[in-house]
């Protein structure tokens, strides 16, 4: 039973590098997919995701390192959903809507130039994390560690920009500079992890995540941490689902993530059903109940 | 308009002067000629309905928008310059709380603007906020969350943590809507101690009675209807052009009957429906 769990690791090097990578893709995912969640970017998300993908294209292309094409994708499409936003009426959805099929058009037809068009299609989109290098693993770290530390420094105005952007710029943080340094990390993310879970499904993994921990954290710290722990279990999943049963492994990662999701959805309907009704207390009754609704338990840490 | 107050609270430089403001967004222009001398510890009541320029106003101080035309001088230097002498409470939409976050987290956040990036909160932090929670009455229900609260009960933290900033000039958005009373008289304490220890307010309001709490009022109806001390500005027939209001005389006062919105579906609408006014 218990070489079930193990021994696709154990002999394996290909297995452990990978699950490396992932826990490590999951950590950065964690903590930049809390304020995606928080803040209501998982749109924005996932545009960076594809906006990536013809800067990839192009680097493969030229036969350049595909990350230096990733970013520079992302960075075009931070600076074109800016610009849309700014120039004309029209909603950043809509900005980002367009931008976001437009780039993965224009991806795909690059791409469909190469010689071996579905085969590098495949890889960009889905990842390769079963062929993942040492070199990729510490580019991975150090991005990692970066996000974090950005984090602990931009706390305040991460959270007040969560609370509200007017808050952040009355309070001496430029809620511009501050929502645009958010978006630089959620780049990062993506760009770091397009090797290990492709550009679609890194989407996956910066919101199943932090989107099961929203359920049941009551601290930000708390969901970050939650977040980290669930993609790296995700990841775990994924990749013995994906040994045993010969499954793509980026897919069969992103699949237990959204499943990690549903089933944790699930228990706090449970739980709340449970709870029947014991909600907050209305308005006007100070002297009722010292303790807060909902108690203390299930914090995911 | 000059100085309502004959130079009340001026002594050190006025908190709030603006002159000749045209304030706005993009290019339109929503109130003009806007002149006003506030004094420290005095206080300004923003009167007007909805879409009357109140909360374009409170921002163009605030520094959120910048004016089309004119100029803004807060505590002697332009809006934003100084963040941790001035607090700004705007109007929250509470449907985009799903943040896990509790009371004291986000009293805590009003500190923000002197701890700047890296501070770290020490005692006098601690009491700031402490001295915030209990005047809004929030000490039994300082660590839950948000997400539990009701709008109300929003309402106050939001305005503790404006508190919290300890700030010279504090600019509040309706404050007090969706109080209930017990509420509001805790917001009116504050209003209170903050005067007395010289600080300065601008309150954008529906309420007729809290301006009239205020040392000067502002009446704003796209348009600068009236300026200058409440006392005297807030008579029967100002209030009436600044809300558009169709009113008749019973016992010497004058009730209002109806009054034309610029938005629907905003709590407070009511407040000014059938007020009687002296």
């Amino acid at each position: 039973m218990l070489s079930f769990f193990v021994s696709p690791f154990a002999g394996n090097a290909f297995m452990v590098n990978a699950l490396v990578a992932g826990v490590l893709v999951s950590v950065s995912c964690g903590i930049v997919g809390t304020f995606v969640v928080l803040r209501g970017l998982a749109f924005m998300g996932d545009a960076l995701a594809h906006g990536a993908l013809p800067g990839i294209a192009v680097a493969l292309l030229l036969g350049l390192p595909g990350i230096l094409g990733a970013a520079a994708g992302a960075a075009a499409m931070v600076l074109g959903i800016g610009l849309i936003t700014r120039r004309s009426n029209l909603g950043s959805d809509t900005a980002i809507g367009l931008l976001f099929v437009g780039m993965l058009a224009l991806g795909v037809a690059i791409v469909s130039r190469s010689r071996s068009f579905s085969g590098d299609l495949v890889r960009i989109l889905f990842g390769e994390i079963l062929g993942i290098k040492a070199g990729e693993i510490l580019l991975q770290l150090v991005a990692t560690v970066l996000i974090g530390c950005a984090v602990v420094l931009f706390r305040r105005p991460f959270l007040l920009l969560c609370f509200s952007p007017e808050q952040a710029e009355t309070s001496g943080f430029p809620a511009r500079v501050y929502h645009g340094i958010m978006l630089g990390l959620i780049a990062l993310t993506v760009v770091v992890s397009f090797k290990t879970v492709g550009t679609l499904l890194v989407f996956g993994m910066l919101l199943a995540p932090a989107a099961a921990a929203a359920l049941f954290s009551r601290k930000v710290g708390t969901m970050m941490l939650a977040a980290s722990l669930l993609g790296s279990l995700s990841t775990y999943l994924g990749l013995l689902m994906s040994y045993h049963l010969g499954i793509a492994a980026g897919a069969s990662i992103t699949l237990s993530a959204s499943a990690v999701f549903f089933v944790l959805l699930a228990v706090a309907r449970v739980r709340a059903a449970g709870q029947g009704g014991s909600g907050a207390p209305e308005d006007g009754s100070p002297g009722e109940a010292a303790e807060g609704p909902g108690g203390e338990e299930a914090e995911h840490a | 308009m000059l100085d309502p107050e004959q130079g009340r609270g001026l002594a050190g430089g006025p908190a709030v002067e603006t002159r000749g403001l045209v304030v706005g967004y993009g290019r339109e222009a929503v109130v003009s000629g806007l002149d006003v001398v506030l004094g420290r510890g005095r206080s300004l009541a923003l009167v007007g309905a909805n879409g009357s320029g109140k909360t374009t106003f409170l921002k163009a101080i605030a520094g959120l928008i910048a004016p089309l035309s004119g100029s803004i001088s807060v505590l002697g230097a332009p809006p934003l310059a100084q963040p941790a002498r001035v607090a700004y409470m705007g109007q929250f939409h509470p449907s985009s709380f799903l943040l896990p976050l509790a009371v004291l987290d986000i009293v805590r956040m009003g500190r923000f603007a002197s701890l700047g990036l890296l501070g770290k909160a020490g005692p006098e932090d601690e009491a700031a906020v402490r001295e915030a929670i209990e005047l809004m009455s929030l000490g039994p229900i300082a660590q839950w969350p948000l997400s539990a609260l009701s709008g109300g009960q929003r309402q106050r933290v939001f305005l503790a943590q404006t508190i919290a900033r300890r700030a010279e000039l504090v600019l509040l958005d309706e404050p007090a809507a969706n109080m209930d009373a017990a509420s509001r008289q805790g917001y009116r304490r504050y209003l209170q101690k903050a005067a007395e220890r010289g600080v300065s307010s601008v309150v954008a309001t529906h309420d007729i009675d809290e301006a009239m709490a205020c040392d000067q009022a502002l009446l704003l109806a796209r348009r600068v209807v009236a300026y200058g001390s409440a006392q005297e500005v807030l008579t029967a027939d100002a209030v009436s052009a600044t809300f558009g209001l169709v009113g008749r005389y019973s016992e010497g006062k004058l009730v209002v009957m109806e009054a034309e919105h610029g938005h629907c579906g905003e709590e407070g609408a009511e407040d000014h429906r059938h007020r009687a006014i002296r």
